[in-house]
């Protein structure tokens, strides 16, 4: 078990760059064409943070994540993963990625231990074959995530959550010093939900740096430490309660996503309480996405 | 005539026992490269690749180089091209793809009709196995060993390109080198190819037995294992037919292939359709 935490205190100034930054990101700039993705964005999250990123669908969350990964260059800016920059990154293992359901070949022919042992290639030979150390590391991130009995199932065999949960592993079994995770719970069961925000919360406390985009607003100051308002620009960096204030999030979305009057203080909505409307809490077409991470194949 | 007889009637034949081996080798290669394209969807560059070799070919021979290297430079120039055309202008890809392989393929008709040389173009077109010389025979073993080699070391590699290139680049691989490394794999492939089953039929050996194992399994290792068992059999089943029914020796083996790929499709215990056709059936009796 974790020590029990102290409740996530709002950092009123996001943190300074130092010794403990794992991820700064600096003016970084991103055009599609004639289309302003990215404007001077900026950044900086230190280490062991579990960071929320939070923007309407072409906010440029996926293109945030791309400019990290280096799946794309910006036009201006920079980027930095624990000082380095995202190529000696990648290499060193730094960066574990947890893609959008969307974005996975649900029939491809592997099974969930092979998904996670994927995690593990940075690591192996030439030909990727997993040593004893990379299989135990597999077996113990599918049991933190309860997968162990359908381990052997092809991925696609699972529920939402399960498919989840199996990606989360690998990313635990990278080890990897910054985790990005695109929308981890869309379309994911309330057990799930639970699980990857404990399982994350563990990672984060053994040194982890995570960001997670979601649109998932209500499960934001329950998960993490530190929240991004994201319009092109990083609008407001600061805790997830005071991202989540209705003259804030209008900022970024033009309207209260919540539903709520705007004179009604954040700090008054108990946990678990859902909108008065009964919809879901989410914020545009969840399956709807601003850009494609597919960006290598020819 | 007994079954021992029928089997090795044929091989006593050198040009038969050459047929065999090279169909064999040709048939595992091409069967192994067409698991990961069936699952990237890469099955029009298969066809692509393997008309686009064929000037490569063709200059080769006049240059005297070996082959391999015409049919490298001009599969990836053929990609490069399609690329290109995709990417800055508004035609889309299937129709970049059938624009540049279709004009480099009528390049190479052009090349060999100029070409003096006792290759004739329907050999080409059409593949001409009972002709492979024992050179010829050198020069396919070299070519499939080399792309077996490189399969067997990378698979892994292939197999994560295939499901998740944004994992593979966020963990320091080079999703473009390994697409690179698959691409002159394919090209080295149709070289090899084309003397069995000529460049018309050799998109079929890229694409049927990968497609058929794939309705037969849930496993990549159990793919790699299938896809050329079946492609195997079928060459040989193809080879036979046409030496006791005096047919065209390609064209029976990919009929082979797709005589197979129908049973399959149809009576795979999970993926097939009968199969699924019952499992709906019954669970719909189940519900009501």
């Amino acid at each position: 078990m974790t020590p029990p935490r102290p409740p996530h205190q709002p950092a009123a100034h996001p943190p300074g760059p130092g010794a403990s930054t794992a991820l700064e990101v600096r003016n970084v700039t991103v055009r599609y064409g004639s289309v302003l993705a990215l404007d001077e964005a900026s950044a900086v999250i230190g280490r062991g943070r579990i960071c929320g990123l939070v923007g309407m669908n072409g906010a440029g969350k996926s293109t945030l994540f791309k400019s990290i990964v280096g799946s794309l260059k910006p036009q201006a800016g920079s980027v930095r993963i624990a000082g380095l920059p995202p190529a000696k990154a990648r290499r060193a293992g730094l960066i574990g990625y947890v893609p959008q359901a969307e974005m996975v070949d649900w029939d491809f022919p592997i099974t969930v231990r092979e998904v996670v042992g994927t995690g593990r290639y940075g690591r192996t030979g030439i030909t990727r074959r997993l040593t004893r150390a990379d299989q135990d590391a597999v077996e113990a991130a599918l049991a933190r995530v309860e997968l162990t009995e359908l381990a052997g199932r092809q991925i696609g065999q699972l529920s939402g959550g399960q498919r989840k949960r199996a990606f989360v592993a690998r990313g635990l079994a990278q080890e990897a010093s910054v985790l990005l995770l695109d929308e981890p719970f869309a379309g994911v069961d309330k057990r799930s939900e639970q699980m990857i925000s404990t399982v994350l919360r563990e990672a984060a406390d053994a040194g982890t740096t995570i960001v997670v985009s979601t649109h998932d607003l209500h499960a934001l100051p329950d998960l993490a430490d530190e929240a991004i308002l994201l319009m092109r620009r990083v609008l407001l960096h600061d805790s997830p309660a005071e991202v989540l204030r209705p003259q804030n999030l209008a900022l970024a979305f033009g309207l209260d996503p919540l539903g709520r009057p705007t004179d009604r203080p954040t700090g008054n909505r108990r946990a678990g309480e859902t909108p008065a409307a009964g919809g879901a809490p989410t914020v545009g077409d969840a399956a709807a996405s601003d850009g494609n991470w597919d960006g290598e194949r020819h | 005539m007994n079954i021992i007889h029928l089997l090795a009637d044929p091989v006593s034949y050198e040009f038969m026992t050459r047929a065999l081996i090279a169909a064999v080798m040709v048939s595992i290669v091409c069967a192994l490269l067409s698991c990961w394209l069936v699952l990237i969807g890469w099955s029009l560059m298969g066809d692509a690749v393997s008309h686009a070799v064929l000037p490569g070919v063709v200059l080769a021979y006049v240059l005297d180089v070996p082959f391999a290297i015409g049919a490298l430079a001009f599969g990836f120039l053929a990609v490069i091209l399609i690329g290109t055309v995709r990417d800055t202008s508004r035609v889309k890809e299937d129709a970049a793809i059938g624009i540049v392989f279709t004009t480099l393929f009528a390049l190479g008709v052009v090349l060999v009709s100029v070409t003096p040389s006792d290759t004739d173009l329907t050999h080409i077109i059409f593949g001409n196995i009972l002709g492979v010389s024992r050179q010829d025979l050198t020069q396919i073993l070299i070519l499939t060993l080399a792309v077996l080699l490189v399969v067997l070391v990378k698979r892994r590699d292939f197999t994560l390109y295939a499901f998740d290139p944004t994992h593979a680049h966020a963990i320091g691989m080079s999703p473009r080198l390994i697409g690179a490394v698959m691409l002159a794999l394919l090209a080295v492939t149709a070289v090899a190819t084309l003397q069995i089953v000529g460049v018309v039929l050799v998109v079929a050996m890229l694409i049927i037995p990968g497609a058929s194992a794939y309705l037969l399994t849930n496993r990549m290792s159990m793919m790699l294992i299938l896809a050329p068992a079946i492609s195997v059999g079928c060459s040989l089943i193809g080879l036979y037919t046409s030496y006791y029914a005096d047919t065209a020796s390609g064209g029976m083996i990919v009929l082979a292939q797709g005589f197979v790929f129908t049973l399959i499709y149809l009576f795979s215990p999970r993926q097939g359709v009968i199969a699924r056709q019952l499992k709906r059936r019954r669970r719909a009796a189940a519900t009501a």
